[in-house]
């Protein structure tokens, strides 16, 4: 049978080669020989730029800003005079919240020649996009806070790893100025992301001597928005000892949560919820006098208080204000949209010193590249493990839907995408510089070209 | 409620100091000056030197404090902020620069609610009394279980006193004394207390090698707390499953019952259903904007004018609907699914562009946030009771339409046989229109109670049409009652699996129950009898 | 045997299937770039998941609304053939598939023993969705369970099942699902010679299922079945059972669906549960009422103009694209109650189907 099968592939396989005509694509590494000549072809043009962001369905409610602020960064790097005296020229797409469709149109972005991608929110969207984007050599940047574990060749991660904003969080909540909980709720939307997180919670709080019986982990199906059971139980473990609430609930679940959280009375002095996925944007659809004190970690907040975050907002509003996006007044910024926003500057730095946009010398020329955040600070890119570094806030929700910091590190931090709290990641090492190239080593390794 | 209470007479003390301005003398003021600091470690030892110092002003200055009228300014200096205004140095000077108000965090503020409470304690008003005490008996501290030994004994009012008893019982259950440790168990039996279930189980066990409470006797009244507060435990969360399963029995039962009628009634298979929800929930947006604009006094009661105006757009939008396209369907319900389906994409991407893909906030009115405290950790929240009273006015509207009104007569008899309702002189095709808008504005009802307790973004509709299509065909199709107790019955019945197996695991469970209720029953809870039951 | 083979199409009828299939697969597949013959590919399991549907749907007026539930499963049996063949050349360098490395897993689970076969796993995709369909459509048949009641307890079991593979605990990658894929029965899934190959093996199997459902409907068998869809009581009382003919249609389409499942998987390079969300399933209704329900060839142009429309739309109109998806959708229930097929049949042939 086997035999048969593979005399049948074979079969098909001469035939296929035999009918390869002139219109068959070149493949991959036909491609890599030839950048120079392609390089020609397009010099003079405008420099594509595909932005890859759920404009409809279930993620658009968050990705929908990406876009708006990509296209935003783009316009304002053109109005001086964009990069290499050319033009960038945005090609947006809409994957539609459908995962294989972002692999679709990842694909079709690459093949358009675009020099760039901006794009994914969730980790299975990414997921899904990563293996075309090592396969036909594109360049990806990421914004988003995800759970680590993964380092590519073809990817650049401008959100938080855990050790950027999970642990630092959990941290400040054990500590005196944080409250000194003893208990701990882990709660979040049933997938990936909550779920190794707190995996990496949970070993990292063990490793901070919390009893078994003191962690409580509960999760919620999709779209779930009814938490009256719930909050009550976090009400009932919570009596007795100090006890913090690690939330990573996603997207619209959110609402429901706090109203129910605000509703049932249970105060941030009592019990206070730290979450990961809700900033300025997700808070603009919930009243907020009720919360105030509940935290949240991020790497950035828009009520930091710098002369370069006052040009990102007021560069924004204007932005919201001209292109007359919905409820241009009341618009806000985030910590993806921050991301988002650095990541464009970065690449767009990386290709001015590179003097093209060949993919393989902006690849190089991206790490190590240095961009005055809004933050404040000037944030790195690793040109090891392709993270960026980045500082850690936590800010309580104030009743106005911003946040007041009350916790900061002194500077940017490393990422650590493989993380030291899983024993099967511990000793891995991400080295992309030349000559290692190798993202999930044990030790780093020769190159293999 | 006892909170509203103790945040009640705190302002009032704020006010009095505000009348009696000349108070603040300067002799009997203690050292504030922390207060300015950045640091908020240093302002939150500055709230517990305050909350020790014995000074009269002490509580004035800390309940200023927490309602956010103490103002610092560049030269860390710290100033009182009256309600007119006018600004009263705490510290000397007048103000250098402008002042910003002291913001805190939650350790801050915890600890200045507690040391508040301590200095409540001996109020003169009882209800003052009462909350102090039971914020003390929450999480106490030795120190301040002494403080409260001190005061237990002259206490008059017994449920103070009982939240006292406990309060120190929480520290004494370990204490050498045996008599303290009796007196412990005691309280924690005459007590509401639900908290000290592990460490009752710790202390009656045994340790490496004896048992951790030495004396018999000691330990058998231990044993008995234990189970009385395991007992405790368990009538409240049987209490609070059925009202959970209650509340959300009623929001399922809102989002269904527009589909009972566009789907039950009119066998359109309304996939735009979703959409109506969500126009509804916009519409409550939409008037509270306008609102806002024109008062805060009018703002507090918006949902009264978001109730007529949803279902009004709603049923304009299923009135237009009907006209335009499901009028054209009659007769070929399936491809009604065709067609719902494209307009509830267009209507999705439409609010979406007007709107935004963000969700857009809707606030609870005052009187609709917080809740009351039915037993200890059973808060049941007003919005919830709120939405449990309209989904049953909702319901009574309905059944007087259909049951007790010559429109509703109309519209039973063009469901149930068309054609001899058309050749009675009915005219079937506005009947309808009417059906179709009314089964849409209770649609738009149902968005207004969902804006109170969730979120209101373009993606809404989606969240709820697969429970509501569940509720509808669970109670047999074209049976309002059926649709009733189905709601209700799905929601008790989620309630009580979400304990157990939790979230996730109980609504697999539910939809796997509600396959397996099918086979017995397959046209739903209350099948229609004769020929229409063969052809739904 | 012959006239029986004549019966499925006429003289012509055959031709051009032929001629259809040679070009679509042998030719085409060389021609086109390779982002396309993915594309295509896709398209291509989709209009099988099309007919699935409207075997059923079109000739036994069973409505499913969770047909994508079997699509899942079987591109489930698929994926994990893949990640298995992946072997030790993932992130962490074990015989285990990586999400079991870090879900700290020290063994496989027994329900992924065998699929590092790839007859197997093959097998698996068609008998797995096979079995869910035969045991379900048992119950629900036998019950009698009909018109939207069996709708929506389809629905409510692919959601179930949605949620269900969501839980990391499941043990099939929680809601990244299987990605990562790296060779096909030892090919390279990124060689574009693999991609054409799948390509051509996705139009034959369209072929080959266009045709056994057309065999089907145009058998005896197919009679009986249509008269199910028309007046099931009546073809009841006429001494038929009923419940065994909807029974095997039922099943026959479920495993269609896992063919497909299985072809798909390895052109879109991931498999997760948001492939079960009810949503899917309405979209694949939806193919078939575009196309013209129970015309067979109807439906597969309906998944290939909808899929298309979508794949076009969403980067030449991004913010715009679900107001012409809608108002297609709309403007075809209109204006052409029987599909674009109806189109094709000409007023001569007016003739009502089904209510």
């Amino acid at each position: 049978m086997k035999k048969l099968y593979e005399l049948f592939s074979l079969a098909s396989l001469l035939l296929l080669s035999a009918c390869k005509g002139p219109g068959e694509a070149p493949s991959a590494e036909k491609k890599e020989e030839a950048p120079a000549a392609e390089a020609k072809k397009s010099d003079t043009g405008p420099i594509k730029v595909g932005i890859l962001h759920s404009l409809s369905g279930t993620m658009a409610i968050s990705e929908t800003s990406l876009k708006d602020v990509a296209l935003m960064t783009i316009e304002s790097i053109n109005k001086k005079g964009g990069v290499l005296g050319r033009q960038l020229e945005p090609v947006v797409v809409d994957p539609a919240s459908n995962w294989p469709l972002f692999a679709e149109k990842a694909r079709e972005l690459i093949q358009q020649d675009v020099a760039v991608v901006f794009g994914c929110w969730t980790s299975v969207s990414r997921k899904s996009v990563l293996p075309v984007f090592e396969e036909l050599n594109g360049l990806l940047f990421y914004p988003v806070q995800y759970e680590g574990e993964e380092s590519s060749f073809n990817v650049f991660y401008t959100g938080a790893a855990p050790n950027q904003q999970a642990i630092p969080a959990v941290e400040y909540l054990m500590s005196e100025a944080g409250g000194g909980a003893k208990r701990w709720v882990l709660l979040g939307t049933d997938y990936v992301y909550p779920r190794t997180t707190n995996k990496i919670l949970r070993y990292f709080l063990k490793s901070k001597g919390v009893d078994e019986a003191d962690i409580m982990e509960e999760y919620t199906p999709f779209g779930h928005t009814d938490y009256q059971t719930i909050v009550s139980n976090i009400k009932k473990f919570a009596a007795g000892k100090r006890t913090a609430v690690v939330s990573t609930i996603n997207g619209d679940s959110n609402v429901p949560f706090y109203k129910e959280l605000a509703n049932q009375g249970l105060k941030a002095t009592d019990i206070p919820v730290v979450a990961f996925s809700v900033g300025e944007e997700e808070l603009r659809g919930i009243d907020t006098k009720p919360l105030e004190g509940h935290l949240a970690a991020w790497n950035y907040f828009m009520s930091i208080d710098t002369p370069e975050n006052a040009e990102f907002i007021r560069e924004w509003k204007e932005y919201a204000k001209a292109k007359n996006l919905p409820d241009a007044e009341k618009r806000v910024t985030n910590d993806p949209m921050e991301a988002t926003y650095v990541g464009i500057k970065m690449w767009a730095q990386a290709a001015l010193q590179a003097g093209t946009t060949d993919i393989n010398a902006v690849r190089q020329a991206i790490g190590g590249q240095v961009v005055k955040a809004p933050s404040g600070f000037e944030l790195t890119m690793d040109g090891k493990n392709h993270h960026l570094h980045k500082p850690v806030y936590i800010g309580e929700i104030k009743g106005d839907g911003q946040f007041n910091i009350v916790w900061k590190t002194e500077g940017p931090i490393r990422a650590e995408p493989w993380s030291k709290y899983v024993p099967e990641s511990q000793n891995k090492v991400a080295d992309w510089s030349f000559p290692w190239l190798c993202g999930n080593c044990e030790q780093a390794k020769a190159a293999p070209f | 409620m006892k909170l509203v209470t103790f945040r009640l007479f705190l302002l009032l003390l704020i006010a009095a100091s505000a009348l009696t301005g000349s108070a603040f003398a300067d002799e009997a003021r203690p050292d504030v000056s922390g207060l300015g600091s950045e640091d908020l470690a240093e302002v939150t030892r500055a709230i517990v030197s305050i909350g020790k110092s014995s000074s009269p002003e002490a509580i004035e200055i800390l309940s200023a404090l927490e309602a956010g009228q103490i103002e610092r300014d560049s030269a860390r200096r710290v100033f009182l902020r009256k309600e007119s205004g006018e600004l009263v140095p705490l510290t000397g000077g007048s103000p250098e620069g402008t002042t910003k108000k002291v913001t805190l965090n939650n350790v801050a503020r915890r600890t200045l609610g507690e040391t508040l409470a301590r200095l409540s304690l001996t109020a003169s008003d009882v209800n003052v009394r009462r909350a102090a005490a039971e914020r003390l008996a929450d999480q106490p501290d030795p120190e301040t279980v002494e403080f409260i030994r001190s005061l237990v004994e002259a206490e008059k009012d017994a449920k103070t006193k009982g939240f006292m008893d406990l309060a120190i019982a929480k520290v004494d259950l370990r204490s050498p004394d045996r008599a303290r440790r009796l007196a412990a168990a005691k309280a924690i039996i005459a007590s509401e207390d639900i908290s000290l279930v592990a460490e009752l189980k710790a202390i009656v066990g045994k340790g490496p090698n004896s048992y951790i409470e030495p004396d018999p006797e000691v330990r058998r009244e231990f044993s008995r707390a234990l189970s009385t507060v395991e007992r405790r435990i368990v009538k409240i969360n049987a209490i609070s499953n059925t009202i959970y399963g209650l509340s959300l029995g009623s929001v399922l039962l809102l989002a269904a019952l527009g589909l009972a009628i566009t789907f039950g009634l009119m066998r359109v298979i309304n996939m735009a259903h979703g959409e109506m929800l969500m126009l509804g929930a916009y519409a409550t947006f939409f008037v509270r904007e306008r609102l806002v604009a024109i008062g805060p006094e009018i703002t507090e009661w918006y949902l009264l004018f978001a109730i007529p105006f949803a279902f009004a757009v709603t049923f304009g939008a299923g009135v237009l609907l009907e006209r335009l396209v499901i009028r054209h369907l009659y007769g070929r319900p399936l491809e009604t699914l065709l067609a719902t389906w494209g307009l509830s994409l267009i209507l999705i991407q439409a609010v979406r562009l007007v709107f935004g893909a963000q969700n857009v906030a809707v606030a609870n009115p005052e009187w609709l946030s917080g809740g009351f405290e039915l037993m200890p950790a059973l808060v049941v929240p007003y919005s919830r009771i709120a939405v449990l009273l309209f989904t049953a006015i909702v319901v009574l509207f309905v059944a007087y339409i259909l049951r007790g009104t010559s429109i509703g007569l109309r519209v039973r008899s063009v469901t149930q046989n068309r054609e001899t309702a058309a050749a009675l002189g009915i005219p079937t095709r506005r009947v309808d229109t009417l059906t179709f808008g009314l089964g849409s504005g209770l649609a738009g009802l149902g968005g207004v109670a969902l804006s109170q307790l969730g979120n209101v973004g373009p993606e809404l509709g989606q969240q709820h049409i697969i429970d509501s299509f569940v509720v509808v065909v669970l109670g047999g199709v074209g049976n309002i009652l059926g649709t009733v107790i189905a709601g209700f019955g799905l929601g008790i019945a989620n309630k009580l699996l979400e304990p157990s197996v939790g979230a996730v695991l109980g609504k697999i469970f539910l939809l796997v129950i509600l396959i397996l209720f099918i086979q017995i029953r397959p046209q739903g809870l209350f099948a229609q009898k004769g020929r229409a039951a063969e052809s739904a | 045997m012959k006239s029986r083979l004549l019966e499925i199409h006429g003289p012509r009828g055959w031709a051009i299937w032929g001629a259809l299939m040679i070009i679509f697969a042998f030719i085409v597949p060389s021609l086109v770039p390779e982002q396309y013959a993915l594309i295509l590919g896709k398209y291509c399991c989709f209009a099988m998941v099309a007919l699935a549907v409207d075997l059923v749907w079109g000739f036994a007026g069973i409505l499913s609304l969770g047909h994508c539930l079997f699509f899942a499963l079987g591109g489930y049996a698929m994926g994990m053939y893949l990640l298995r063949s992946v072997g030790t050349s993932g992130v962490y360098r074990s015989e285990l598939p990586d999400f079991m490395v870090f879900l700290d897993w020290k063994e496989l689970p027994w329900f992924w023993r065998g699929f590092d076969n790839f007859w197997f796993a093959l097998s698996m995709a068609v008998l797995v969705p096979g079995f869910v369909g035969f045991v379900f459509g048992y119950f629900a048949f036998r019950s009698r369970i009909k018109g939207v009641y069996f709708s929506i307890i389809t629905q409510a079991l692919t959601y179930a099942a949605m949620l269900l593979f969501f839980r990391n605990e499941t043990g099939f990658g929680g809601n990244n699902g299987l990605t990562d894929f790296k060779t096909m029965y030892g090919y390279s899934l990124r060689d574009p010679s693999t991609k054409a190959f799948l390509f051509s093996l996705s139009v034959i199997a369209l072929g080959l299922a266009y045709l056994s459902c057309r065999f089907l409907v145009t058998s005896k068998y197919g009679a009986v079945l249509r008269a199910v869809r028309d007046d099931e009581p009546k073809t009841r009382f006429t001494g038929y059972n009923t419940l065994n003919y909807k029974w095997f249609a039922w099943t026959f389409s479920t495993m269609l669906c896992g063919i497909a499942g299985a072809l798909y998987v390895p052109q879109v390079g991931i498999i997760n549960p948001s492939e079960m969300q009810p949503s899917n399933s309405i979209e694949a209704v939806i193919w078939v009422a575009t196309g013209g329900r129970g015309t067979l060839l109807g439906p597969i142009l309906g998944a290939f103009l909808v899929s298309g429309s979508k794949s076009v739309l969403t980067a030449a109109v991004p913010d715009l694209w679900l107001f012409f998806l809608g108002a297609l959708f709309v403007v075809v229930t209109l204006l052409l109650p029987r599909g674009i097929a109806g189109l094709a049949q000409g007023p001569l042939r007016k003739k009502a189907h089904g209510h």
